[in-house]
């Protein structure tokens, strides 16, 4: 399991906010965080985004790394898919702002501190982690 | 109670009309004694992003598949199921869902092989709702628990098993029903679904290549009798009294089609076969064809 203390900090509360709920009260969260992913800001354009396949349903993502200091992710995925607007919003408001470096060091597996496996199921998780790597892949590749 | 079939000339064509209601229907019947509406989505979370009102959440993935064994749930834990989600055993069920229904189809073919009678499906699933402006609201729905019995589930007739589908290859037609880059063997998996892949592309040699997604029209609605018969029995060669086992990925798309094959048009010998790709693409020594042939045996 991953050590939530080693997580940026407003990621480890995300973790620890879900950890500490059960069942249908982790999905009310997932649907809150789902409700704030913000729109893509003016002059980013989802076309020049990259999709993430691993997702089931249309996610794109877009990393800005012109100030290596505070990364910027941009996210954008259908109302119908709210599972992965969840997904996108958890890393959106865990990482955005965060250095790369600091995005670079979160653990591959700092999913399955949500404690969502029972309730999401461990298939759809998945896109979760695909998420992060395609930030981490973005970052490294520049 | 059951509630009365919806009499609607669009549907009347169909071999069992009374498996199909329209959106219009449900927003009159929402309420009525007897009738339950599940939604069944891919998404885990669209139904608490805004359900039909009164309706009650049923998920595949959690839900109906055993958390172990892939398998379905036994007969306790389908009982335990449906007296969850208030259903009794004459009710009628509604069900609808997002991606056309897939996993609205799916629910009722599980539905089936416990034998619950009246189960049936939206016409254009959640889109067709939607597009029409009709409500959608986050509010809980109150459930009271009902008392359903335990049946045991019968998988000898809807549903096969990898071993039958070898014994059946060459004497039982078999439908593929995903995408053409999928059957030919291009990809292992469908486009957007990579972690449901498999080691190896293809198809079930002899199997025919017939899209879900060519038994929908472009509202996501069924199409007509006349235009399905001419999928399915023109060009594809099956016939309505003749056996069929269909197959997908992991068995929701061709739940799609065997409702499309046993209650649209009539077939009374479908089965499906839901091990589908996921399975036989990632068994050893089991025969594989690719490309655009069905190829033989």
């Amino acid at each position: 399991m991953t050590d939530v203390a080693a997580l940026p900090p407003r990621l480890a509360e995300i973790v620890e906010d879900f950890a500490a709920l059960e069942g249908r009260d982790k999905l009310a969260l997932l649907l809150e965080l789902s409700d704030e992913l913000p729109d893509l800001p003016a002059g980013v354009d989802a076309a020049d985004m990259e999709q993430v396949p691993e997702c089931q349903t249309p996610l794109f993502v877009t990393v800005d790394a012109s100030d290596p200091a505070a990364v910027r992710l941009h996210f954008q995925a259908p109302p119908e898919a709210p599972t992965t607007r969840g997904f996108a919003a958890i890393l959106h408001q865990g990482l955005d702002g965060e250095s790369a470096e600091t995005v670079l060091a979160v653990p591959e597996d700092f999913a399955a501190g949500l404690g969502l496996a029972d309730t999401v199921s461990p298939l759809r998780l998945r896109g979760l982690s695909a998420m992060l790597t395609r930030i981490k892949r973005q970052l490294r590749t520049g | 109670m059951p509630v009365a079939p919806e009499q609607n000339d669009s549907f009347a064509a169909y071999a069992h009309p009374d498996r199909l209601v329209s959106t219009g229907w449900l927003a009159e019947h929402l309420g009525d004694p007897g009738l339950v509406v599940l939604e069944s989505d891919e998404d885990v979370l669209l139904y608490e992003s805004g359900h039909i009102p009164g309706s009650v959440k049923l998920d595949w993935h959690t839900e109906l598949n055993d958390s172990v064994t892939r398998d379905y749930v036994d007969g306790a834990g389908f009982a335990a199921l449906m007296s969850a989600k208030g259903i009794s055993r004459t009710d009628t069920v509604v069900i609808y869902g997002d991606k056309s229904n897939w996993w609205a189809a799916y629910a009722l073919w599980v539905l089936t092989l416990f034998g619950h009678e009246d189960v049936r499906l939206l016409d254009g699933g959640r889109a067709a709702w939607q597009a029409e402006g009709r409500e959608l609201t986050r509010d809980t729905t109150p459930v009271t628990p009902s008392d359903y019995p335990v049946v045991e589930r019968d998988d000898t007739r809807i549903r096969a098993y990898q071993d039958e589908v070898r014994s059946a290859l060459g004497t039982v037609p078999l439908i593929d029903v995903r995408s053409t880059v999928e059957y030919t063997g291009e990809r292992t998996h469908m486009p957007d679904y990579p972690e449901e892949g498999a080691l190896r592309g293809g198809h079930i040699p002899t199997a025919a290549s017939v899209p879900w997604a060519r038994a929908a029209a472009e509202d996501g609605r069924f199409k007509g009798r006349a235009e399905l018969a001419a999928i399915y029995h023109d060009e594809a060669g099956l016939t309505p009294e003749g056996e069929v086992i269909a197959y997908c990925r992991i068995g929701e798309r061709s739940s799609h089609t065997w409702f499309v094959l046993t209650h649209l048009l009539g077939h009374t010998s479908v089965k499906n076969y839901d091990g589908s790709w996921t399975e036989w693409g990632n068994a050893v020594r089991v025969p594989i064809a690719t490309g655009t042939e069905p190829g033989t045996v």
